[in-house]
């Protein structure tokens, strides 16, 4: 027993001060901040570009990113296993160059980019010249005619003709001249933009980029429309119509031309994976530039693909909401149902935020009893009994999402991030609950699971926590120790300094 | 303003917490893999046959679907029985049939069922319903005991079982789970069943207890605790002694009932027994615990394990927590 508690000790000191030691040593050696503090959203953009062979050699050229609009590169990686690589520098226009004499497999090449936006500047200036007119066949020619004539008339000038045509083209049901034209452009609604406007003697072009979005796996390359008006170049939204640089767009290229050609290979796809990170620019890329030194920093969460990095941003949270649920259980006492359903709720909680998800969880649990209460009088074997519920329980979510969405309240969509099986074994166990011990100890339970799962959630949404969990990851060596120490704890819970009330009382 | 007592009150009185139990007895003195001796209550039953420990007679097991129905049409012939999970936990889904109405089945509360809700019942406990974790279960038969008269007065529907926790087999701390109205016939004391510890020296009660406070009177049926005696008290801890080395466990609960005419008999054994036993008998467990090792390790016997144990948990030799906590 002594010799037992001691070991454990020993254990748990060791993982704690191991944790607590490296962090201090990336924290003073290596620069990185220990605080969320000041600092910019840093950006990893991860590019893969992935195609297929054909027959022949292969050539892969990608333009690299023109950053404008106030955007800093802080650093590029370029990965060609393989390839002969070239990058190309012509005046204003950058191109990475991979070839190969044959390829046998479908392959994918990497280019990694990190970048901020350092200041809100507006897009600099730029050639104007009015493209010839385009080449359409007659029908097309006349309902283009029409088209530019019907926007001439009601607008003032090229930026809100540039308006009305988004407007028009984004209508749920287009007039037939506008219907008609979408259609014969075979749905490529940008071209058509560009034809519009060219037509109507506006000088206008796409500008491609990345549309930005935190854990984002698979995004590809969206395009905004931009006019001249006369005096300058506007930029505009091509679905809503606004105008200006958006801050979480982030600008590839300018005008016309490809982003990426390939030849001698087939099915290319360029898609993109995308992480932010809250730090001091310098830290995100001195962490790029001395993991070569630094075996440490080679092992950490950066030597990650940035789609795996998006990841573990979750996945190294997960171990503070177990954290949590060892405390409330062990030194408090709270009675759950299941003993980590509260994690898997607040995962869901993170997804919905608090109000929207409780409101959901509730609405789902409370109908998926009052449903599995009349499945009771059935008289069913167990496991079509829960499978029933699971159907349910994702008839429920249906409805809920369809409901919230004609009604306009976009924030129930998020239903679907609920554990849907875990969400019926709930159901299920609590209606048993029920039918045993009676109301009271399903609401303590029930209570008890939630009470959890909105500290875990509460825990979890803490920036420091995030920080500290995504960029000193062998804390959790030091949270491990901790919980090791825990499963020893034999003192009092909280719950029981209530419950043994009564037999201290002078009676 | 909620009242808490000080931790330090608590560990003052000996008073054993969950935690503490988890780790320091049940994770230490408990084996894994005899668990399943005392989880499973058909092998608890052949491991009792074979000790020639009493039992109450086994009617049947079903184990499949397709044998619900030969088995209700044998049950038709009796009188009286019950039915109960092999692997349930917490006294979930028995039935107890306590005597028979034309072609229907009368429950414990006086209900009157039919053979359909029976073959019901018995479908559920199969389909793991009551069974730990959901598992596949069987359902087992066993006969209903005629409890000795002596104890009738104190259980409103319901059998009153002795509960003894035994520590390396040496008899610890003992009490009666009386059925009440309030716990609609079910022995658990958070449902509100009445705990009455009992004096392990003599067997007689020590306090009792509904829903943490004292009572002196059986809610429903009115019977007065001080004028309990249980019989044959002698061997009911020498069969929980006894116990202790059939199934392998360091710290468990023995469930016994007595019957009118074989004496006591054991129910089922409980590897995780709960902590409200304190609250019954109004006396923390670690200090009897404490003693309890020492007679574990000068004592070679039962015999010597439950004299000694009578001697040293005699309530003549316990100062009242009251007091104890009032001299804090």
């Amino acid at each position: 027993m002594i010799a037992s508690k001691l070991k454990i000790g020993l254990v748990a000191a060791f993982l704690i001060i191991f944790g607590l030691g490296l962090t201090l040593y990336k924290a003073t050696r290596l620069g990185l901040p220990l605080l969320p503090g000041e600092s910019r959203e840093v950006w990893t953009i991860e590019s893969k570009i992935s195609f297929k062979p054909a027959s022949g050699p292969v050539e892969v050229d990608l333009k690299t990113p023109q950053a404008l609009g106030g955007w800093v590169m802080l650093d590029e990686h370029f990965a060609s296993s393989g390839f002969g690589f070239t990058v190309e520098n012509e005046v204003g226009r950058r191109e990475a160059r991979w070839t190969r004499q044959t390829l046998e497999h479908p392959t994918t090449l990497y280019y990694k980019i990190q970048a901020y936006r350092a200041n809100a500047d507006n897009l600099p200036d730029y050639p104007v010249q009015l493209e010839s007119p385009p080449r359409l066949q007659a029908d097309q020619l006349t309902a283009m005619e029409r088209l530019v004539e019907l926007l001439r008339e009601k607008s003032t000038g090229p930026e809100t003709l540039a308006r009305l045509l988004i407007q028009d083209l984004n209508r749920d049901e287009p007039d037939p001249d506008t219907a008609f034209l979408i259609d014969s452009y075979s749905g490529s609604t940008q071209q058509l933009m560009l034809d519009a406007m060219t037509f109507a003697g506006v000088p206008a072009h796409l500008v491609r980029g990345i549309q930005l979005e935190d854990g984002r796996r698979r995004q590809t390359l969206s395009a905004m429309l931009e006019i001249h008006d006369g005096k300058r170049w506007v930029l505009l939204d091509p679905v809503s119509g606004e105008a200006g640089l958006p801050d979480d767009f982030l600008v590839w290229q300018r005008g016309p031309g490809t982003v990426l050609r390939v030849v001698g290979a087939r099915d290319s796809r360029l898609e993109f994976a995308l992480v932010s990170n809250n730090l001091p620019a310098k830290a995100v890329v001195s962490m790029e530039q001395q993991s070569e030194q630094f075996a440490l920093l080679d092992f950490s969460i950066y030597a990650l693909p940035v789609e795996q990095q998006g990841i573990f941003k979750g996945l190294l949270l997960i171990p503070v909401a177990t954290f949590v649920v060892v405390l409330l259980r062990l030194l408090i006492g709270v009675k759950t149902s299941g003993t980590f359903m509260p994690v898997l709720i607040a995962l869901a909680f993170m997804q919905t935020t608090l109000w929207v998800g409780l409101a959901i969880f509730l609405v789902i649990v409370s109908v998926g009893l009052w449903i599995r209460s009349w499945l009771s009088h059935l008289n069913l074997l167990l496991v079509a009994r829960v499978s029933a519920v699971i159907i349910v329980v994702i008839l429920l979510m249906a409805t809920m999402a369809v409901i919230a969405y004609k009604t306009g309240i976009d924030q129930a969509l998020t239903v679907t991030f609920f554990p849907i099986i875990i969400l019926s074994w709930t159901v299920e166990r609590m209606s048993i609950l029920w039918e045993e011990e009676g109301g009271h100890e399903v609401l303590m339970q029930g209570g008890g699971s939630l009470l959890v799962a909105v500290l875990a959630y509460l825990v979890m949404s803490i920036p420091l926590v995030a920080h500290l969990t995504f960029n000193f990851p062998e804390l959790l060596f030091s949270l491990l120790g901790v919980v090791l120490l825990l499963g020893k704890y034999t003192g009092y819970r909280l719950s029981e300094l209530y419950r043994f009330r009564e037999m201290v009382k002078p009676q | 303003m909620i009242h808490l007592v000080s931790p330090r009150t608590l560990r003052k009185l000996g008073i054993l917490g969950m935690n503490r139990r988890n780790v320091g007895y049940i994770g230490r003195c408990n084996d894994r893999r005899n668990y399943r001796l005392v989880d499973d209550k058909l092998l608890t039953k052949h491991a009792a046959l074979d000790r020639g420990v009493p039992t109450p007679e086994l009617y049947g097991v079903i184990e499949y679907q397709f044998e619900i129905n030969d088995m209700v049409e044998e049950l038709v012939e009796r009188e009286s029985f019950v039915i109960k999970p092999v692997q349930g936990s917490g006294g979930k889904g028995i039935l107890v049939i306590v005597g028979r109405e034309g072609q229907g089945f009368v429950k414990s509360s006086g209900v009157v069922i039919d053979a359909d809700a029976l073959r019901r019942h018995a479908s559920n406990i199969l389909a793991g319903l009551y069974s730990l974790g959901g598992r596949n279960d069987q359902a087992m038969i066993e006969a209903l005991l005629d409890f000795d008269p002596v104890m009738a007065p104190y259980s409103h529907e319901g059998v009153p079982d002795i509960r003894v926790i035994v520590y390396r087999g040496v008899p610890v701390m003992a009490m009666i789970r009386c059925a009440t109205h309030a716990s609609d016939g079910k022995a658990n004391l958070h449902q509100g069943a009445v705990g009455v510890g009992i004096d392990i020296g003599s067997g007689r009660p020590v306090a009792a207890v509904q829903q943490g406070r004292l009572v002196t009177h059986h809610p429903d049926t009115g019977a007065l605790f001080t004028e309990l005696k249980i019989p044959q008290w002698q061997k009911i801890l020498e069969l929980a002694a006894g116990c202790a080395e059939m199934c392998g466990l360091g710290y468990l609960g023995a469930d016994i009932v007595l019957d009118r005419v074989r004496g006591p008999m054991l129910l089922e054994l409980n590897a995780r027994p709960g902590l409200s036993i304190q609250v019954a008998n109004q006396e923390g467990l670690i200090g009897r615990l404490k003693k309890a090792d020492v007679i574990a390790d000068t004592c070679h016997t039962d015999g010597e394990r439950i004299a000694a144990a009578m001697e040293a948990f005699s309530v003549d030799r316990m100062v009242p927590l009251a007091e104890q906590a009032a001299a804090l």
